[in-house]
């Protein structure tokens, strides 16, 4: 066996290297095969697969687009301030503030502590959801068997948690969350009616406007009525670019917003760091 | 209605509105009652089997309402969990409040008003700056009754999530659109929750006065315990 000795399985690991997957980080990442026209320089390049999940800390004035590139993707993903973890997207916040259930082009999402951690910048899905969350172990296991992240059903809590340890966090630190490329619909009666996905190819371009931590579970919707766990690849880009500033049509596009963008610029200047 | 004078006069309607707890063992079934003044938070533990009753005294009262494994306060209410549980939104006799890890807490078993928000969350300082303007900085608001009774728990701001809002009117149109809107609660009418395990109920009587969801004037409202029959 090649691998009977030391140097032997040294040389065997070793010639693994440069090695492909469909679904892997590409580091560095302007490696990236085909990059956006518009990213001058890409810092985070990845196929993420079904059932699975990444994480990443990214600076202020990111932008980080999101593409379901087989249609039955859901980036099941949260926000936290980098350092200060205590201040983390807020969903009720995001829907109440801005007076809509919904998710797309020109949504901010929004802290708990009356500031803005990402703008949504561009959206070609239509088909997202901040109302039902993510999937959970019991509920998996429930419908397909098992939940478990070493599973071929993970669930979007688990595969979260595991995120979350990864930089420093517990179960605690972990609000409802938002969900990317499937949706749903809000009925009269408040019943839910499940949009499912835009179809393949869509895509969703978040702007960070502070340093964040961002943890993505790339799993089915909970709502999705398939009877079978259907979870495709997610690609994540993300490029440096600039965050909101004072005359972009964003900033002023509701009174709400405005003051958002204010609470966030004054905090950051106030502590040095924009 | 009240507006904003930077002060907080802590009066308050009716009488009874006392905030203390009284045992009723006459009727041969015990109970704890608690009139929670206006703007004021409250906590308990009910037990497995036994049921809260949360009566709206004056009518269009919001009341913020949190809840907790007591014996795991890492397991807690899931607004999410409970909307796809159901199907929807609006929560009414039926309604199971389901945790983060999608496991059953409470039950709703009786409901007067018909529908009850699970999307606004909770008012804060720092969203009513965003809501309304930096000027009403000063008021109290829900998020800070969180912090002040969850800390009697052990609790602190990791463990605060998108709550229920008891007799909160938050339709959505069409298009998305959502809002707090004139309630459809009126005076006297309660409603009643099972726990399905010992629970920690975290409530903060809102004190909002920017938008209609107290009627413009917060009041009390009475939480009533009652232990599980055959116990």
């Amino acid at each position: 066996m090649a691998t009977e000795t030391t140097y032997g399985a040294r040389n065997h690991a070793r010639a693994q290297e440069g090695t492909h997957a469909e679904t892997m980080p590409v580091v560095p990442a302007a490696d990236w095969p085909d990059p956006p026209p518009e990213a001058t320089h890409l810092t985070w390049a990845e196929t993420v697969a079904g059932g699975n999940y990444t994480h990443r800390t990214l600076a202020r004035g990111t932008d980080l687009r999101l593409t379901d590139p087989y249609g039955d993707a859901c980036a099941h993903v949260l926000l936290h301030v980098t350092d200060r973890p205590w201040e983390r997207l807020n969903v009720a916040d995001t829907v109440k503030v801005q007076w809509n259930a919904y998710l797309g082009e020109g949504v901010l999402l929004l802290s708990d502590q009356g500031r803005v951690l990402a703008s949504v910048v561009a959206d070609t899905s239509g088909h997202h959801d901040a109302l039902c969350g993510t999937s959970t172990l019991v509920r998996n296991t429930d419908r397909y068997g098992d939940g478990a992240p070493q599973s071929k059903s993970p669930a979007g809590r688990e595969l979260f948690k595991l995120a979350a340890a990864k930089n420093g966090l517990e179960p605690r630190d972990l609000p409802p969350s938002l969900s990317f490329f499937q949706g749903v619909r809000v009925g009269d009666d408040g019943t839910l009616d499940f949009t499912g996905s835009a179809g393949p190819g869509a895509s969703v371009t978040l702007r960070t406007e502070q340093a964040v931590t961002v943890l993505i579970a790339n799993v089915p919707h909970p709502a999705d009525p398939r009877p079978e766990y259907i979870s495709t690849a997610l690609e994540v880009l993300a490029w440096r670019s600039a965050p909101t500033a004072p005359g972009d049509p964003l900033w002023d596009a509701t009174p709400e917003g405005r003051r958002a963008f204010l609470n966030t610029a004054e905090f950051l200047t106030a502590r040095g760091s924009a | 209605m009240s507006t904003n004078t930077g002060t907080n006069t802590g009066t308050d309607t009716g009488n009874t509105d006392t905030g203390n707890t009284d045992t009723d063992t006459a009727s041969g079934t015990p109970e704890r009652t608690t009139v929670v003044p206006a703007r004021a938070p409250w906590s308990a533990v009910v037990h497995t089997g036994e049921t809260l009753t949360i009566t709206d005294l004056h009518g269009n009262q919001a009341v913020d309402f949190l809840l907790y494994d007591a014996h795991d306060t890492s397991v807690r209410y899931s607004a999410p969990d409970t909307i796809h549980a159901q199907g929807g939104i609006f929560l009414t006799t039926g309604s199971v409040l389901m945790s983060n890890e999608h496991t059953p807490l409470m039950t709703v078993t009786a409901d007067d008003v018909g529908r009850h928000d699970t999307v606004g969350g909770a008012c804060s300082k720092e969203s009513n700056s965003l809501r309304y303007g930096h000027h009403t900085w000063s008021q109290h608001a829900c998020v800070d009754n969180f912090l002040a009774e969850g800390a009697k728990h052990g609790l602190g701001k990791r463990d605060l999530v998108s709550n229920i809002n008891w007799y909160m009117n938050v339709p959505v149109e069409k298009d998305g659109t959502l809002g707090i809107v004139d309630g459809i609660s009126a005076p006297g009418l309660s409603l009643t929750l099972r726990a399905e395990r010992d629970v920690l109920v975290l409530v903060s009587n809102c004190p909002q006065i920017n938008n209609p969801c107290n009627g413009f004037d917060p009041t009390a409202v009475r939480m009533t315990i009652t232990e599980a029959a055959g116990t």
